[in-house]
């Protein structure tokens, strides 16, 4: 940081307010992406595992072992294969991180529902697919969500960490500061990255409201 | 639906070396509560799984209104047979009125027909539609849960009816009612009804007939109540029902089948006298003599007229009778 400088400069942020949202736009993007990608493929990955049980652990295996490659080290790895500065480098890193939590979530959903429950489920004639889709999912569904909710925040982090390969929205204006020791760029996409973060946590626990009403009775009940 | 009459033909279960149901054989007529009981591991939960296929028979045949159950689709079976557990199984994320039209829905009623269904049911098994219809299953008593398990068992008009300990999980007064609310809804519904329990009484006062079972999965006694008590097949059941059969038996008959003991057109009842219905049960009404200075209890009918005594030796003839009859049969 440069002598006698403010912490904020608001001059700089009116002037560049155009980039600005252009970065915040970018970072959501990014973060839709690698959530609405991730959980589809985890998605798969647990219905195999709802036929195959014997896919689990293998499957969680490669999800965390993902999880543990720092991610500065994956974005390296890939770039010579899949390009500097494309955004398939950067999502399939993002993707790959949110598969351990979201398939492990939505297997824990699924197996969370009761033993008579499924025994009714049976006895009542749903076909497997239906009981699937009809009863143990609604039912998995506060355990999906919550995992999603846990996958979207750490997202909107790794997003960030991006910049360095050129990608990485807010990311990018971090980084931008940080290379011209000028704060201002970088306080501006901490504090947006921090409050995407709680925004889309805020929207997801209402999402969650909505589509589960009969959990909060529960809640309110024991 | 009129009820279908549910038959075992040397029906048996086995895992590996372990028998579950031994060679089961047994009939239930169409509109009969038959209940299976008999102590842990005797098959009875086995054997009713296996008449909707959720077990399925390693040998011998199910015959659910003449057809072989083994034979059918087994999600159109199910659909078509009423099914309640212990635990209930509701489902959690429906609301009670979505619960209970389960089965409508997978048969693919039209929703008017549907929402007129589910109101008759919630009217019929006590929970008023209006207050019931839109909570979930988390906001429910126990008993509560019980009846909307009973009402969506009845959803699509099943003519059979199976039912695992359903009142196992409720408190002994809840119990009591919900059994009587089943009686009283049996004498209009007469569907058949294949009923498990570990609980003697339970099964002697729940059912037209009783099949006791023991470990290892054997049938031990098939009949009445009645007949059970009065005759045991076996130690093994002569235990299983208990050294006080005999009071047990007294449960089962009404003051109005007894041959009562003349009064006299003049005989007036002494204060504290047992006054007696034809409705009692000879097991209340012992307990009333036994309560009262007065050894005989007056029995009246309807209008208050006198018809006749209760004396502890026309208690005693009457349960020598009911053993020679079951002796004989």
């Amino acid at each position: 940081m440069r002598e006698g400088e403010p912490l904020i400069e608001w001059d700089w942020i009116v002037r560049n307010g155009d980039l600005i949202i252009g970065r915040l736009v970018q970072h959501i993007g990014l973060t839709l992406i690698a959530v609405g990608v991730g959980l589809a493929i985890s998605f798969a990955l647990a219905l195999l595992v709802y036929r195959r049980r014997s896919l689990y652990p293998p499957l969680t295996g490669i999800a965390a072992t993902l999880y543990t490659i720092p991610s500065i080290a994956l974005f390296a790895v890939l770039t010579p294969i899949t390009g500097f500065g494309s955004i398939l480098t950067a999502e399939i890193a993002l993707v790959g991180y949110t598969l351990l939590i979201l398939l492990r979530n939505i297997v824990s959903g699924l197996d969370g529902v009761p033993a008579d429950v499924r025994e009714a489920a049976s006895a009542m004639g749903y076909s497997r697919w239906q009981q699937l889709w009809r009863v143990e999912l609604p039912i998995a569904l506060p355990l999906i969500i919550a995992g999603v909710r846990v996958a979207t925040v750490t997202t909107v982090g790794l997003v960030t960490v991006a910049a360095v390969i050129g990608q990485g929205g807010l990311g990018q204006l971090i980084l931008s500061g940080l290379r011209s020791f000028f704060a201002t760029p970088t306080y501006v996409g901490a504090f947006l990255s921090l409050a995407l973060a709680f925004a889309f946590d805020f929207a997801l626990i209402k999402l969650q409201r909505l589509l589960t009403p009969w959990a909060a009775g529960r809640l309110r009940n024991s | 639906m009129t009820a279908v009459e549910l038959e075992f033909r040397h029906v048996s279960r086995r895992y590996g070396e372990l028998v579950a149901v031994d060679d089961l054989s047994l009939t239930v007529p169409a509109g009969k509560i038959c209940v299976l009981v008999g102590p842990s591991g005797c098959g009875k939960t086995t054997s009713l799984k296996m008449v909707n296929r959720l077990i399925e028979p390693t040998s011998g045949r199910i015959l659910v209104g003449g057809r072989d159950v083994m034979a059918q689709d087994p999600i159109a079976l199910r659909r078509g047979i009423g099914y309640v557990i212990q635990q209930v199984g509701l489902l959690p994320h429906l609301t009670v009125g979505e619960n209970v039209a389960v089965v409508p829905r997978l048969l693919g009623w039209e929703r008017p027909r549907i929402a007129a269904r589910v109101d008759e049911l919630l009217a019929l098994t006590g929970l008023s539609p209006h207050t019931y219809h839109e909570r979930y299953p988390a906001q429910l008593s126990g008993g509560e849960r019980q009846r909307v398990g009973v009402a969506r068992a009845l959803a699509a008009d099943p003519p059979l009816m199976l039912m695992d300990e359903p009142f196992g999980a409720v408190d002994p007064i809840v119990r009591e009612r919900l059994q009587n609310e089943l009686l009283r809804l049996q004498e209009q519904l007469a569907k058949t009804i294949l009923f498990v329990t570990h609980d003697i009484d339970e099964a002697i006062k729940m059912g037209d007939l009783v099949a006791v079972m023991q470990v290892g999965g054997v049938l031990a006694q098939f009949g009445p109540p009645a007949d059970v008590l009065a005759s045991p097949a076996s130690d093994f059941v002569a235990r299983f029902v208990g050294a006080d059969r005999g009071l047990k038996r007294l449960s089962l008959t009404r003051v109005g089948d007894l041959e009562l003991e003349p009064a006299a057109a003049d005989y007036t009842p002494q204060p504290g006298q047992p006054t007696l219905e034809p409705r009692t049960t000879l097991k209340d009404a012992l307990s009333m003599m036994l309560d009262s200075d007065v050894s005989a209890g007056v029995v009246v009918d309807r209008d208050g007229r006198i018809v006749g005594l209760v004396t502890y030796q026309r208690i005693a003839a009457a349960l020598r009778e009911g053993g020679k009859e079951a002796a004989r049969a």
